[in-house]
């Protein structure tokens, strides 16, 4: 059974069609990635995901519950986790910090046994102290443990936001664009990163990027959008070659009549 | 430069970062505890009653920082709920309730009132929070006098003494038992506060903080944080307000107004936003420029026979001192000491920017 499914879904902002009728299916244990021109609507689709819009038709449905009739807040709690295409991580805070927050999900104490700081939520912080050290050593963020994240640089900044994802132990992971503003050389931790995510953690993968490498290298299924349409799902291979794809990256080749053009 | 090698989870949980801290916190202790008796050796206690001040103001500035500088929501109007916490404290206590039920009671209720309040207002951001905040502190004088029956309106009311199983504390007949009671009540609440900032709740209110989106995403739900810090903040405010009232043994609807609430948040800008030492700090500073100004003006006309009376200078010096720490310290009294305790730990290897922060700081303002 598909981890996660999304049937028919439509959203509107105003006049604008930003997702058109998109089908698709992330099966569990798989690198699922979406690609498409810029505005195409594929961090629309994890907004969507993340419940921060609501589509005006279809369904969403992870582990065979209806996403929809979930707030934002509550969708973590299904083991959904994801990292942003802008860095939104918590600014004044230390590494370490950021990733504990990642943990959130799993307190089990309330606001009164934290501030009497009973012997429960001590032991709770604890078991949050050794899985975060587990993402700590899996990223090699070690040098910046208790570093604040103003003072970071960009690509570190990008892993801490994939270790706070980690923290929350999700079953599926989306990344906005893992690899946007990376070196060569950061690119490549991060591909082999994706890789031991889906493999040694079996956590499923559905990642937004441009970098084609990286999603040749990493994914087993990729979706093409444009224009909030569906143009091609298969292998990396498959969808670059596919004739729409092309088309909605190169344009046709023949001059417009009218003047204008598709972006 | 100090190395501190963590050797287990508890290094990150313990209250204190090393032992030599450890050991300065309770070399504080000691001197704070010991102050009293420098005030017995001259007889003269008219200065403890003003560092008693000082802690109570503390205790509200407390509150406030956890609402403003740990949640990002300012709040202009956090004299409201020093108000609820002293009308409380004096109606229980008149009532016949003991002190020590009425005065932590006076601090929740004070606490449930400010939920009730901030729930509406809670959606506003930034600027419109604090405005509708200023709006609710413009209206605490008038209800005061609307709710005449309870606080005695224009004419004021006075503050029965505090009387915890027969040992009777008054701030004038024994100043040093109030002084230590404030201070229990004020070492109480620091160490709430910091329980809480090492625990998923004060987590999420930093969360919520630097990054709302985020947040959410990380499956805190901004409503219920939001007005959980509100909570706590107003309690403190509460106790604050409970605590002021016994200092001042009367209290009239002009207490509790809106320079009050004003110097409370300039209080905790002067003294480092997002910092428990901000609130101390902003404290003794708000605590001891009256008491420099009257000193100087003493000083003068009886030295140089000058005599000054500008009406105003008070606010005048308090609003010159704010501006400078927004142009020159951002972060605050408490920012500033770390830089200097950064500068020397690290010399020479300190970097100038290495305290410069990239975004502004309440993340809320942005449009999201």
């Amino acid at each position: 059974m598909s981890l996660l499914e999304i049937d028919n879904v439509t959203l509107r902002f105003g006049g604008l069609v930003a997702v058109d009728n998109v089908s698709l299916r992330v099966n569990e244990g798989e690198v699922f990635a979406l690609v498409g021109p810029n505005g195409a609507g594929k961090s629309t689709i994890f907004n969507l995901i993340s419940r921060f819009y609501d589509p005006a038709e279809g369904r969403i449905r992870f582990d065979g519950k209806d996403l929809l009739k979930h707030t934002a807040d509550q969708v973590p709690s299904f083991g959904i986790a994801r990292t942003f295409q802008n860095i939104e991580l918590f600014e004044q805070a230390t590494v370490l910090q950021n990733l504990l927050v990642g943990r959130h999900r799993h307190r089990k104490t309330g606001m009164l046994s934290n501030i009497v700081f009973s012997p429960k939520a001590y032991r709770e912080e604890l078991r949050h102290r050794e899985a975060v050290e587990e993402v700590i050593e899996f990223l090699n963020l070690q040098p910046y443990r208790d570093k604040m994240i103003g003072g970071l640089p960009y690509g570190v900044r990008k892993v801490v936001e994939l270790g706070r994802a980690l923290a929350s132990e999700p079953k599926l992971l989306l990344l906005d664009e893992p690899a946007s503003g990376l070196s060569v050389e950061e690119t490549q931790d991060m591909a082999f990163w994706i890789e031991d995510i889906q493999t040694q953690m079996g956590i499923s993968v559905m990642m937004v990027e441009h970098d084609m490498g990286l999603v040749s290298a990493v994914s087993g299924r990729v979706m093409a959008l444009s224009d909030g349409k569906e143009l091609a799902t298969g292998t990396a291979a498959e969808v670059q070659s596919h004739p729409a794809v092309i088309e909605a990256y190169l344009g046709t080749g023949e001059i417009s009549k009218t003047g204008t053009s598709r972006a | 430069m100090r190395f501190v090698f963590k050797t287990s989870y508890d290094a990150d949980i313990s209250l204190f970062k090393h032992r030599a801290q450890a050991v300065w916190y309770g070399l504080l202790l000691l001197l704070v505890l010991a102050t009293p008796l420098y005030f017995v050796a001259i007889g003269d206690a008219y200065l403890l009653g003003e560092i008693t001040g000082i802690l109570i103001l503390a205790i509200a500035g407390m509150g406030l920082m956890l609402l403003t500088g740990h949640t990002g929501l300012p709040s202009l109007g956090h004299a409201t709920f020093m108000a609820f916490g002293c009308y409380l404290n004096i109606n229980l206590l008149g009532a016949g309730v003991p002190w020590l039920i009425a005065f932590p009671l006076s601090g929740l209720i004070a606490g449930g009132l400010g939920t009730m309040i901030a729930l509406p207002v809670l959606r506003l951001h930034g600027v419109y929070l604090a405005l509708a905040t200023l709006a609710m502190s413009m209206l605490t004088s008038d209800f005061v006098v609307i709710a005449e029956p309870w606080t005695g309106g224009i004419a004021g009311a006075a503050v029965p003494d505090i009387n915890i199983f027969g040992m009777e504390i008054n701030r004038y007949s024994t100043p040093y038992k109030f002084y230590y009671l404030v201070l229990f009540v004020a070492i109480l609440i620091v160490w709430f506060y910091r329980n809480l900032l090492r625990t998923p709740t004060g987590r999420s209110f930093t969360a919520v903080r630097d990054s709302e989106i985020s947040a959410r995403a990380m499956g805190i739900n901004l409503t219920r944080t939001k007005a959980m810090s509100f909570f706590l903040s107003a309690t403190a405010a509460g106790l604050a307000g409970a605590l002021f009232g016994h200092s001042a043994g009367y209290v009239t609807n002009e207490t509790f107004d809106l320079v009050m609430s004003i110097t409370l948040l300039l209080m905790i800008v002067i003294g480092g936003l997002g910092f428990i030492h901000g609130a101390f700090f902003g404290a003794i500073v708000v605590g001891i420029i009256p008491v420099a100004i009257a000193n100087g003006r003493t000083f003068l006309s009886t030295t140089f026979d000058v005599n000054i009376n500008v009406p105003g200078l008070e606010s005048a010096l308090f609003a010159f001192i704010l501006i400078c720490f927004i142009l020159f310290e951002p972060m605050g009294l408490y920012g500033r000491w770390l830089k200097i305790r950064t500068y020397f730990e690290l010399f020479p290897f300190y970097r100038k920017d290495m305290f410069k922060r990239q975004k502004s700081y309440l993340k809320t303002d942005r449009v999201q």
